[in-house]
């Protein structure tokens, strides 16, 4: 349709290998451009350090998953077995639930019962771990996403394959039509296309 | 003289690896390889070994649905042997599982770039074992519609859990294997889904696996964040894997019971776990490359790393056993003593201790001769051995331990059920069942992955130089966390 709006989305240029996919990388960088990225079927040791990316931020989020983990599991035992809020103070939390708290196994119903309470402690620690990890890594890098203007490109779809490629987005302030191709030529890439996206 | 011998000397090159892929394969030959799986027609074999499976899956529904409609005494144990085949098979196949998180998680903190080849058929084996597992004790409860007792919430009377015991710890180890492993797996399996998304026809196909891919592009912002995911779930994975089987052991240890009541558990379950599991590992991986012609990605060098594995597991086990015998020695408790005599002398079973004897620590000591390593059929028979002599270890511990309890009027024998034998077969039919879709329809091996450690994959690998040592031998890498240099800033 040719009445059919297109926004420019970058540059798309291919390059041979790994080896110049790294120094390309380095090139863009040194250029001084923020908004664009590089693709490859697997991750490439050493690029973040030549795309010049910082480390994630990942580990903090997971590290307060855990925590709400280990707390969740400590209030949830301490509630529902044991005396152990009752004798804080705190009656209204234990009046949550209806508690019974009764010795099995030997084990005291106050707070000194709490080793028993290590594996369940530990195993949700590791659950809301793992979950964070999985939720905050696709908030972070934006996924799911069902299109992206990329997939326009006929070319792109070898990135999965043994296609390596540098996007150099239209969005960053040191995007230029003439200047951008170049800086790819002269990096080494071959096949560059402007990708456009239908608004 | 010929012209060689006055040559001069070659250098033996230490400093080479041998490679993980064999032939100098390309990324394009391993993608096409991978996806061809997936994207032909099966073999013959496939189905062969599909139908009869579908056929003991509905031997298995069979079998619980009988026992739902019966009764849980169709199962052979009654007092004094409670626990049989069933906590048997559980801790069978939980076991199994974890050869697939060593795999993808220990090995992967650990460096071992050659994980990359069977990881996800191994992590794929890993949920398909803790589903067989999990329906054991679930059904092991009687009325298996009361099995929401289990989780957190209280019943109808208003009574929680009793988070001090020991099976309740097994539940919540035992479900949060499961997600972890799921999660971690289906994490792995992202960016080849989307490269099964880019080589399908638009259509159903390419709609599911875009569906699951999530959009993946392989940007490096992308692979930065998950590079760093994949490492926490190794990390979280790790200390996960051997918790579960110190739980599982827990339910037997922190008894009363001559024989269960002792120290030496979780880390002998653990041994035996990953032990057992790498047996099936290889039973499941060495048919699947032969017969998917995946010998240049699953090396000679995998089979003898993972043959090494069960050598030195199956040695610590035997060293367990030992151990079990030289401590009913040792404590001078006459019940522990009489446990283990009765185990392997005088007992009603004593044929099951020397079956688990010799087919975890005996057979596996083939492993010491590197050609038998190297050897698939001896491998396969080892294995085979190994599968057999776990299950034979766990219903020596369970069966024949209760079989004998400290007071003579509570004596007995335990003798299985057909639903019993129906139920445990049935179990690896539904396991085969699901391992031969996993392999229908999703990459056996990591693509990724495996593209990942080819010599090629190095950004400062060098193809010109002479072959031996690399550049990347002798260099340091270039950290991570380098800053923007000023001119980017400017």
């Amino acid at each position: 349709m040719s009445t059919t709006l297109k926004r420019v989305h970058g540059y798309l240029a291919e390059f041979d290998s790994v080896q110049d996919l790294y120094h390309a990388a380095e090139q863009v960088r040194d250029a001084g451009y923020n908004r664009w990225d590089v693709h490859s079927p697997f991750p490439i040791h050493g690029m973040d350090a030549a795309m010049g990316n910082p480390r994630s931020k990942l580990p903090y989020l997971v590290f307060c998953g855990g925590i709400t983990g280990t707390t969740v599991a400590f209030i949830l035992q301490t509630v529902t077995q044991t005396n152990f809020w009752g004798s804080l103070g705190l009656t209204f939390v234990e009046n949550i639930v209806e508690t019974y708290p009764t010795i099995v196994q030997a084990k005291p119903t106050d707070i000194w019962t709490l080793p028993a309470f290590f594996p369940v402690m530990f195993e949700l620690t590791i659950l809301f771990s793992a979950f964070t990890t999985l939720f905050g890594l696709l908030a972070i890098i934006g996924l799911p996403r069902w299109n992206h203007p990329l997939f326009a490109s006929k070319r792109f779809a070898k990135f999965s394959d043994d296609g390596f490629f540098v996007c150099i987005e239209a969005r960053d302030p040191k995007f230029s039509q003439e200047g951008t191709k170049a800086l790819l030529e002269k990096a080494g890439g071959r096949n560059i296309e402007l990708v456009e996206d239908e608004i | 003289m010929d012209a060689t011998a006055t040559a001069a000397p070659q250098t033996p090159r230490i400093l080479d690896r041998e490679p993980l892929v064999l032939n100098n394969r390309s990324y394009s030959w391993i993608t096409n390889r991978i996806c061809g799986i997936v994207e032909n027609k099966q073999p013959a074999l496939w189905w062969i070994l599909f139908i009869p499976s579908v056929l003991l899956t509905g031997l298995m529904v069979f079998c619980f649905a009988y026992l739902i409609s019966t009764g849980v005494g169709v199962w052979g144990q009654k007092q004094p042997v409670a626990w049989a085949w069933d906590i048997t098979n559980f801790v069978f196949w939980i076991g199994i599982g974890h050869a697939g998180t060593l795999i993808s998680a220990i090995l992967f903190l650990t460096r071992q770039k050659w994980r990359t080849s069977v990881n996800r058929a191994a992590e794929a084996m890993t949920i398909f074992a803790v589903m067989c597992a999990g329906l054991f004790p679930a059904f092991h409860v009687g009325r298996v519609w009361m099995v929401w007792f289990l989780a957190p919430i209280p019943n109808a009377n208003a009574i929680w859990q009793n988070f001090k015991s020991p099976l309740l710890w097994d539940v919540f180890a035992v479900s949060t294997y499961f997600s972890v492993s799921l999660v971690f797996w289906f994490l792995g399996l992202v960016p080849d889904l989307a490269t099964l998304r880019d080589r399908c026809r638009p259509g159903l196909k390419k709609f599911l696996y875009g569906l699951f891919a999530l959009g993946w592009r392989g940007g490096n912002r992308h692979w930065s964040h998950y590079e760093t995911a994949y490492m926490l779930l190794a990390a979280l994975s790790t200390p996960l894997v051997l918790s579960v089987h110190s739980v599982v052991s827990f339910d037997f240890a922190t008894s009363v019971v001559p024989g269960w009541h002792t120290t030496i558990f979780p880390p002998y379950f653990v041994a035996g776990a990953i032990f057992g599991g790498f047996a099936m590992v290889l039973t499941l991986m060495i048919p699947c490359r032969r017969i998917y012609g995946l010998d240049d990605l699953i090396t000679p060098k995998h089979i003898d790393n993972m043959a090494k594995i069960i050598l030195l597991t199956g040695t610590i086990v035997g060293y367990a056993y030992c151990m079990e015998l030289f401590v009913a020695y040792y404590s001078a408790n006459p019940y522990e003593a009489d446990a283990f005599t009765l185990r392997g002398i005088t007992g009603p079973s004593t044929w099951a201790y020397y079956f688990m004897f010799g087919f975890n620590v005996f057979a596996p000591q083939l492993f010491w001769y590197r050609p038998w390593r190297h050897n698939m059929w001896v491998v396969m028979f080892v294995c085979m051995c190994v599968n057999a002599g776990m299950w034979f270890e766990r219903y020596v511990i369970i069966a024949t331990t209760l079989e004998r309890h400290m007071v003579p009027g509570s004596w007995g024998v335990y003798s299985a059920t057909w639903v019993d034998k129906y139920t445990f077969l049935g179990t690896f039919g539904f396991f085969m069942m699901l391992f031969l879709l996993f392999l229908r329809f999703l990459p056996v091996i990591a693509i990724g992955e495996v593209k990942g450690v080819l010599p090629q994959s190095n950004p400062h690998h060098d193809d010109h130089a002479e072959k031996g040592v690399q550049e990347e031998d002798l260099m340091n890498y270039p950290d991570r966390h380098v800053a923007k240099p000023a001119a980017a800033v400017a």
